[in-house]
């Protein structure tokens, strides 16, 4: 790890909503290349970024639509920027293809989705979480990707410098998976100095130009990266690559080159993965959740706890990779899962896989628009808990 | 050593073994060679030249030369080509792509990328066909001309690549042909060495699909083709609509100047740094949201 260069940094206290708090969480992780198109509820990080950029030598550009705005952020990538961009919903869905390609290509990046109502344009100046499938199989093929969900302005800066240092360690396009609710609101927040951030530097290649094999996996199974420009001549392909990064049309080299991408982040789960747990110790009921939803559980489960319940919460920092192994614990433990989610049914899906019938898992559901009414998480805890 | 064994010896990828995946006789390999000479010409080092492409049968070109090259998805080749450009300025970055990949697919990045002016070079290898896919009609295929799609013949209208760039503001615009080589590698060198955004149309052959259905014998048939039906720019302007009737024109379109997106982005960058009042103006975008969320703070009513 290094510390942040301190050209990026904002250091002090400010109120910000959670859109203006994610520009310099990625300002100060050293995100030099911005490349967007607008969409509510997430334009606000771009027009902080474009008012910022030019004075820390960082490169703006507003792209034409959101398919150049995901494939000019793996290009910026591959120029040896720490590149990223935002969106929403209907852009997210657009940037899908490209995301793959960013995944094969093992390119380190950053795409925030700050969550409407869809489908479609949806509710868009309400929240939802209802791209958190999207996030993990939206492009298409087998891959793994990792995805954080803030709930607060003051986590979407800390977490916008996390997901760039999971993209540089992991060389894969990090997904930061906010809500309109968390990029609307206004909270205090705090950027420590420069020299108190810690950053995770790009996995650059230090041997001579002969020796290097743009996709030769290092021992964490993560290749070395180089620039464009710096004597390599390497090839990238979004087709099925050999180690030099040649396409090979066959079934071995398909099971060497995605089984990696998968193992590299499958193998690593609970190195990755960020939760935030309390009081476990002899629940009942668990409460998972993430991203807004988790604060509006907190009244629900307080509640529950004053009238005698014995009830945990998990809170899915990282809701990609998920943390099966966690859950499959918990489920031999407890009596129930209660899922309060904005969408119809998502997260709560892995965690009944994970449960696997042994504790039981209760949806509660959301359509968008708003934020779920404690009262109704509290009546399913309690329904879990008799 | 002649001129062509001499660029592929220094500019072919060693590692790679050929040949290419392309038929033989097909276009694609005129305009690769084209393109080589054209960046020997001008000296460039081949650590500072990138070759970016979409996907189609002109999409394998950056994996047989000895460049950086990245191989992206298709129609975005030069939305890549923008971010590696915009990161590493000093590059001198190539997007080689078909005429599906930049006119139907990748449109409207390429009427961007024409209207934006990074210093980039576009060569679009325009076959008139989607030739990797087996032959079916694209966006330059002519009226009337047949493709697996459209068996009875194409009843939609063509593009005409060089104008529609032309339009969206390209500052450097230019056609040639496979049958005319020379011409060709040297108008891709003098596009490269154009500051700003530079569009080489190269009209190519894809015999396997658009000729078989169009009723060219060979390579050779669709070449004289080439020859027999167009017409330099120079000796347009002296012939009327009729005769230029079916025929398309060679030369250099547009030379323009016009500030490139990089040189004006650093220029704003610096005016945003020394000027006071943009200064401010930056400081008033940080802190009004500052002032504005402290009025809303509950305690301040
Ligand atoms: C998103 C997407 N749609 C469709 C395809 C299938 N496809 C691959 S190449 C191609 C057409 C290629 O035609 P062109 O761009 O003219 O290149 P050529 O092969 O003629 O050089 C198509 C349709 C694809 N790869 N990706
Ligand atoms: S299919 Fe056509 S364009 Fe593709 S390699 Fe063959 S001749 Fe060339
Ligand atoms: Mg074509």
């Amino acid at each position: 790890m290094i510390t942040a260069d301190p050209k990026g940094v904002l250091t002090g206290s400010h109120y910000l909503d959670g859109d203006h708090a994610v520009a310099e969480g990625a300002l100060a992780a050293g995100c030099r290349f911005f490349a967007g198109y607008p969409i509510t509820p997430s334009t606000e990080v771009a027009e902080r970024i474009s008012a910022r950029f030019p004075l820390v030598g960082g490169l703006f550009v507003q792209m034409e639509d959101e398919l150049a705005s995901m494939a000019a952020i793996l290009g910026g990538a591959w120029g040896g920027a720490k590149s990223m961009s935002v969106t929403s919903g209907p852009g997210f869905s657009l940037m899908m293809e490209n995301l793959g390609l960013g995944v094969m290509m093992e390119v380190p990046t950053v795409l925030v989705n700050v969550q409407r109502g869809g489908p479609s344009t949806g509710l868009p100046t309400l929240p939802a979480q209802a791209d958190m499938m999207q996030a993990r199989w939206g492009s298409h093929g087998d891959y793994e990707i990792i995805a954080l969900s803030p709930s607060s302005p003051q986590e979407c800066f800390d977490y916008t410098i996390t997901c760039f240092n999971l993209s540089e360690k992991y060389r894969v396009p990090v997904l930061l998976m906010m809500d309109e609710c968390v990029g609307h609101m206004t909270e205090k927040i705090v950027i420590p100095k420069a020299e108190e951030i810690e950053i995770e530097p790009r996995k650059w290649f230090k041997g001579s130009t002969e020796d290097y094999l743009p996709y030769k996996p290092d021992d964490d199974m993560v290749p070395w990266m180089v620039k464009v420009g710096d004597g390599f001549r390497f090839h990238t392909t979004g087709l099925t690559h050999d180690e030099r990064g040649y396409p090979v049309m066959s079934a071995e080299c398909q099971k060497d080159n995605v089984g990696r991408l998968v193992d590299k982040i499958r193998s690593r789960v609970d190195e990755i993965v960020i939760l935030e747990e309390e009081e476990m110790e002899g629940a009942d009921v668990v409460v998972v959740s993430y991203g807004i939803s988790s604060r509006v559980a907190i009244p629900a489960v307080e509640r529950a706890r004053a009238d005698g319940m014995k009830v945990g919460s998990l809170r899915l920092v990282t809701v990609w990779p998920f943390p099966e192994n966690r859950i499959r614990e918990l489920a031999g433990q407890v009596k129930a899962f209660v899922v309060p989610e904005i969408n119809l049914g998502q997260i709560c899906l892995e965690v009944e896989r994970c449960a696997a019938g042994r504790a039981e898992t209760i949806l509660v559901p959301h359509a968008g628009g708003w934020v779920h009414d404690d009262e109704d998480i509290y009546q399913a805890i309690r329904g879990g808990a008799k | 050593m002649s001129e062509a064994i001499e660029v592929a010896r220094t500019y072919l990828r060693p590692g790679k073994k050929l040949p290419t995946v392309w038929c033989g006789g097909c276009g694609l390999g005129i305009i690769m060679s084209a393109m080589l000479r054209a960046i020997a010409a001008i000296g460039v080092d081949k650590n500072k030249v990138a070759v970016v492409s979409g996907i189609g049968c002109t999409g394998r070109m950056p994996t047989y030369v000895d460049f950086n090259t990245l191989h992206t998805t298709h129609g975005r080749g030069l939305a890549f080509a923008t971010g590696v450009k915009l990161a590493r300025p000093e590059l001198t970055v190539i997007a080689a792509m078909g005429d599906g990949d930049a006119l139907a697919i990748g449109g409207n990045h390429f009427i961007h990328a024409c209207r934006r002016n990074i210093d980039m070079t576009a060569i679009v290898a325009n076959n008139q066909i989607y030739g990797m896919t087996g032959g079916q009609y694209s966006p330059t295929t002519p009226h009337g001309k047949r493709g697996t799609t459209a068996p009875y013949g194409n009843i939609e209208y063509a593009f005409d690549t060089t104008a529609l760039a032309v339009g969206a503001g390209a500052t450097f615009v230019a056609r040639s042909s496979v049958y005319h080589a020379r011409e060709a590698g040297l108008l891709i060198e003098k596009a490269i060495r154009h500051k700003g955004f530079s569009v080489v149309e190269i009209i190519s052959n894809c015999h396997t699909s658009y000729g078989r259905m169009n009723k060219f014998a060979s390579p050779v048939a669709m070449l004289e083709w080439m020859r027999d039906n167009s017409v330099s720019i120079k000796a347009a302007e002296h012939m009327d609509a009729d005769a230029l009737e079916g025929k398309f024109t060679r030369g250099v379109m547009v030379e323009s100047d016009k500030p490139e997106f990089i040189q004006s982005y650093d220029e704003m960058a610096e005016r945003v740094a020394t000027d006071p009042a943009a200064v401010a103006n930056v400081k008033k975008v940080i802190q009004s949201y500052d002032a504005m969320a402290d009025r809303l703070k509950p305690e301040n009513g």
